[in-house]
């Protein structure tokens, strides 16, 4: 029904500038922690931009782990069907 | 006050009785019956009750507080909006069994005695499993039949241990029961089968995905939450169930991850959130369950409107596996812009409903010395972003167009949805009106720039790490799999280990059965020999023989008897 009609999204060159906007926003958001002064919940998060830091390379490390662990858990689609 | 207490029964009853109605009608009906429900609940004021004594037995079939009433409220919820956004199902057993198993569960939540929430218990595990058995295909019944004996057995889990604690205590109430409380164990073992504890998780990704699409939304509401009411009541303060809970929310996020079925995706989702509100309940303090229960009201609602809008792809396009959608926002903008503030709900972003829920649970846990917990809350905080915030509205409509144009959900779904969201947007902006209807008094300040910062913060640059793996290629590809789980113990171990055993058998009997049955012939030949009809034994002796034999034998019983 929507044949033929380009979305936004459809060029690259947008999904690019979404790609770095994203970059832009990640950066300024944990520079902002050099004004705002963060309540520490422990000793840890009182460290420089904790939270960015931490969700980056926790994600990228959930992501390295469960892609190893398809090597052992990955069955075809029909596994419990034979 | 006790006929408002009996209203409690009103959606059962009116459950049970819907196939009556005619199908034309009967959509009207159960609507009747919801509402008639949410202004039973409405008139229920904390501290009535209804006692009586059966066999000795003092039963409190009813008993209202903040807790129960809290759970109830939502439940009501849920009910309604299912309706709703099922409005299209007119015939089969599904509406009647999704409003009886709504109204067991608002009845377990105020019962105030183990046998009375032992009966609703049961009655939810029967109401549930006619929703994944209503998809109607061969993988839903054994799924189904998979999921059923496992709530069953939590349910006699829950009646042995009543009856132990009944023996022991000689009363039923249904209070904080402990680990070290009669009973305590096999109660808590029956209240973790519902909550999905490690190992013992395995019915709910098994059978939510295999249900109808509007099954699926039903079925996320009810049981597991009604275990988290149950645990909340009975086990708070249990340090075990901070370790248990941690585990819960990590190790499902990796297979959310790694799954392709979307549905399947959100079902580890429900794990990864329930393991919060276990956290919360093991910490035991007066922020830690606030916390819990704040955020299963706040899960029923996400959760519900995240499995509305995969349940609206599924019933639109036929399929909702990841490696056969993308790009639909095309087609169904409304439902894919829906889903993402179901998605910003469950990540907990600023201004949506788990943004002023689940950080109550990281602060206790921070409060009460758990650095490791809390860090550990923090990763599936991340996690939970990265697959059910990300994953599921990206593959779903947008990620590389499939190429599939459907039309947009019907409107009614639509509606349904919309009032979810409303409702996720509403605890987010207006916390405090649902502060107002916790257990406890909140002295909680979600919004400080600290914390909205932090926050901020943690899910954009996941956001990011999500965007530079997609970039780089790094990210695995949705694929057409499925990953084994603890259920390939009972799926295939299991039946692998008596299939051996049963075939060993065999063997060893066809091996051995030559030389058995020989050595049973030469025992025949030699008992024959004997006590065959020429044998020794089985001469006729002559009477003065016996009479010296029988001689013998007494003589040598008088000797025996002096010696």
């Amino acid at each position: 029904m929507n044949e033929g009609k380009r979305y936004w999204l459809d060029s690259p060159e947008n999904v690019t500038k979404l790609y770095r906007g994203i970059w832009v926003l990640g950066i300024v958001l944990v520079a902002l922690d050099l004004v705002i002064h963060r309540h520490p919940e422990l000793g840890l998060d009182a460290l420089f931009g904790f939270y960015g830091f931490y969700g980056f390379f926790a994600c990228v490390a959930l992501v390295l782990t469960a892609k190893a662990l398809r090597r052992v858990l990955m069955r075809p689609e029909d596994y419990y069907e034979r | 006050m006790s006929a408002d207490a009996l209203a409690v029964l009103v959606p059962v009853a009116g459950g049970l009785a819907s196939p009556l109605v005619p199908e034309r009608a009967r959509r009207w009906f159960l609507l009747a019956i919801a509402v008639a429900t949410f202004a039973a609940l409405a008139r229920l004021e904390p501290g009535a009750r209804l006692a009586l004594e059966l066999f000795g037995v003092t039963l409190v079939p009813v008993r209202v507080d903040r807790l129960g009433l809290l759970f109830g409220y939502v439940f009501g919820i849920a009910a309604f909006l299912n309706l709703i956004f099922a409005w299209h199902v007119r015939r089969g057993v599904e509406q009647p069994a999704a409003m009886v198993y709504a109204g067991a569960a608002i009845g377990a939540v105020l019962a105030g005695d183990l046998l009375t929430l032992f009966v609703y218990w049961e009655i939810t595990a029967i109401a549930s499993v006619l929703l994944v058995w209503a998809r109607g295909t061969p993988r839903a019944w054994r799924s189904g039949m998979r999921y059923v004996l496992v709530q069953l057995a939590s349910g006699m889990l829950l009646a042995a241990g009543a009856a132990v604690r009944y023996a022991q205590t000689g009363s039923l109430d249904f209070d904080r029961i402990g680990l070290d409380g009669a009973g305590g164990a096999l109660i808590l073992l029956a209240f973790g089968v519902k909550c999905a504890f490690p190992l013992l998780h395995n019915w709910l990704q098994d059978a939510y995905p295999e249900s109808t699409p509007t099954g699926t939304v039903v079925l996320s509401a009810f049981t597991t939450k009604l275990g988290i009411y149950a645990l909340a009541r009975g086990f708070p303060g249990t340090e075990e169930l901070v370790y248990i809970g941690a585990v819960m929310t990590a190790f499902p996020i990796f297979y959310a991850v790694i799954e392709n079925d979307l549905r399947r995706v959100l079902a580890y989702s429900v794990n990864n959130q329930l393991g919060f509100m276990v956290v919360g309940i093991g910490l035991g303090t007066e922020l830690g369950l606030n916390g819990a229960v704040a955020h299963a009201f706040a899960d029923i609602l996400f959760k519900a409107l995240l499995f509305m809008s995969m349940g609206a792809v599924l019933f639109r396009t036929g399929t909702i596996k990841g490696s056969e959608l993308g790009g639909l926002y095309k087609s169904m903008p409304w439902t894919a812009g829906l889903c993402v503030v179901g998605a910003a709900s469950i990540s907990a972003f600023p201004l949506f409903s788990a943004f002023v829920t689940k950080s109550m649970i990281l602060v206790s846990a921070a409060e009460q010395g758990h650095p490791w917990v809390w860090l550990v809350l923090l990763f599936a905080s991340a996690g939970v972003f990265h697959h059910a915030g990300i994953k599921i509205p990206y593959f779903a409509f947008f990620a590389h167009d499939s190429g599939i144009r459907c039309r947009e959900a019907p409107r009614h779904m639509l509606f349904a949805m919309g009032i979810a969201a409303a409702l996720c947007i509403g605890i987010g902006v207006f916390p405090e009106a649902l502060y107002r209807l916790l257990p406890y008094p909140v002295e909680y300040a979600p919004y400080t720039a600290s914390h909205v910062l932090a926050q901020l913060q943690l899910l954009v640059c996941s956001a990011l790490a999500f965007a530079v793996l997609m970039r780089t290629g790094i990210y695995p590809p949705e694929l057409r799999s499925v990953n084994l789980d603890f259920d390939w113990v009972y799926r295939r171990a299991a039946p692998a280990l008596v299939h051996a055993a049963s075939t060993g058998w065999a063997f060893a009997s066809a091996r051995t059965g030559a030389a058995s049955r020989a050595l049973l012939q030469r025992i025949g030949r030699t008992v024959e020999r004997w006590c065959g009809a020429d044998g020794v034994l089985a001469r006729t002796w002559s009477t003065s023989a016996m009479t010296l034999w029988v001689a013998a034998l007494l003589a040598a019983y008088l000797l025996a008897r002096y010696l």
